[in-house]
């Protein structure tokens, strides 16, 4: 099976499952939020003061947990990473918008998703930050076009990874932050300790164990490697369905699975001139052409 | 706090459990956000969702108003559907989640979470204008903590990692200033 599934990718009416399937993703982020402590505005808060270091301990564990698991798929070949939504790089705006964020966060002392898990056990002051939000996003939607060059290619690289910004394995990056996360761990708790007068002896040792697994993981990650160009090139295959009809009876109905060498071979790959048009402008894709002509 | 016997099991009145272990609740969440990863090639979000609804809101108003900003352009608009996206059902769950959790833990009660030196009235101000700022930003930087940070910061995305810095520099920077909210 090739992961991502392409029914799921985006919610279509014609396919209602989609809209089960997000929305239980939905749901078990709601709750893992909410059973995290993320519903209470004075936990968030807290790590800015250095008392309580739980925002960055959930996140960064949720980080690499998701990015070990992630690569190590990406690397058995299992999932496509080509196929999954990496957030495109528009540094200026990134810097200036993270920066408005974190003076909301401590201002508030939520952020728009714990603010759900927030509002919705009852807490008013999380129902007041969402009826922020609805604001600040509609004056953004008013204000955007004021700046919308500067907002749409300030600072635009596209879909960059942290390896190819470091030039080294994917697998040694996601070696390296792991190693990050847990220095940051072992950081954080010694803060708990100093400045939030928390008895650490009381922690389960079981953590210990975790964060062994977790380098393990890492271990594994960089020892698996990603499948080069030429594997995935091999591992490519299309399904065609072709419909001729007939005169008489019903039309015939042939599906084949083609490898991308028959696809190419036979010319049932190609792009229209409008199709190359659309994606040279197109800011998702950076098309490359080749001139064949000579 | 006093704490009066339970005496019956209602919707509002469960006795309250304790939160989970950081590191236990960031790996469920970690393997929730590698299953949304691998099943749909998207990862988790929400601030996206409150643009939606709110263009959705705009063009039931005012259909030329959408029609003359090319922002809520993208999103609402002639046959597009403003909701037909897959942050809205995550939204939408994330709520319900959110619930589930709370009444299963015994936390769904109506306070204000807040700091011991601020009335309710000045934390729901906060809360509120704490909410235009965040959300600004969110879309600004086309992404919140879950969108960028977490869903980002996982794929390695670099601009994800640079707005992730920038939301705890931000927060951090400002942290001085506004103590006497939380302290």
């Amino acid at each position: 099976m090739n992961f991502p599934l392409t029914e799921f990718i985006t919610v279509s009416a014609s396919n209602p499952w989609t809209y089960v399937v997000f929305g239980l993703i939905g749901f078990a982020f709601g709750y893992t939020l909410e059973m995290s402590g993320f519903g209470d505005s004075r936990k968030l808060a807290a790590q800015f003061y250095f008392t309580e270091l739980t925002v960055l301990k959930v996140m960064f564990t949720a980080i690499v947990t998701a990015m070990v698991l992630l690569f190590g798929a990406v690397g058995l070949g299992i999932l496509n990473f080509n196929q999954v939504w990496v957030n495109p790089t528009y540094l200026w705006s990134g810097i200036v918008g993270g920066l408005i964020m974190g003076v909301g966060f401590i201002v508030d002392g939520f952020c728009p998703t714990t603010s759900l898990a927030s509002a919705s056990t009852g807490k008013i002051d999380g129902i007041f930050f969402m009826l922020g939000g609805f604001v600040g996003a509609a004056i953004f939607a008013e204000t955007e076009p004021l700046f919308t060059n500067w907002y749409n290619n300030a600072g635009y690289y596209g879909r960059l990874t942290l390896d190819q910004v470091f030039n080294l394995p994917i697998g040694v990056v996601v070696l390296l932050v792991v190693l990050m996360a847990l220095f940051m761990f072992w950081g954080s708790e010694q803060l708990e300790r100093i400045v939030g007068k928390k008895d650490m002896s009381r922690e389960p040792k079981l953590r210990l164990v975790g964060a062994s697994t977790l380098v393990a993981f890492a271990l594994a990650v960089v020892f698996i490697g990603s499948p080069s160009l030429e594997q995935r090139y091999n591992k490519l295959t299309f399904t065609r369905t072709e419909i001729i009809p007939l005169l008489e009876g019903d039309p015939i109905v042939s599906t084949n699975i083609h490898t991308a060498d028959e696809m190419l071979s036979t010319r049932l790959a190609f792009v229209s001139p409008a199709e190359a048009f659309k994606a040279k402008y197109n800011q998702s894709m950076n098309p490359v052409y080749l001139d064949v002509r000579s | 706090m006093t704490t009066a016997p339970v005496t019956k099991k209602s919707i509002f009145n469960r006795p309250e459990k304790n939160y989970v272990h950081p590191y236990i609740g960031g790996m469920v969440l970690g393997i929730v956000l590698f299953i949304a990863i691998l099943l749909t090639g998207n990862g988790l979000g929400s601030s996206s969702a409150t643009s939606r609804i709110d263009a959705l809101i705009v063009y039931t108003i005012s259909p030329s108003h959408v029609d003359n900003n090319p922002y809520l352009l993208k999103m609402a608009g002639g046959d597009k559907n403003p909701l037909n996206d897959w942050i809205v059902p995550v939204f939408f769950g994330t709520l319900l989640g959110g619930f589930y959790s709370g009444w299963l833990n015994g936390r769904l009660k109506f306070i204000t979470t807040k700091g011991p030196n601020i009335s309710n009235r000045a934390r729901w101000l906060m809360a509120f204008l704490g909410g235009v700022l965040f959300l600004y930003g969110a879309r600004l930087a086309r992404g919140c903590t879950s969108g960028q940070a977490l869903t980002g910061g996982a794929t390695l995305s670099a601009g994800s990692w640079v707005v992730m810095f920038a939301i705890f520099g931000g927060a951090y920077g400002m942290a001085y200033f506004v103590r006497k909210l939380w302290n």
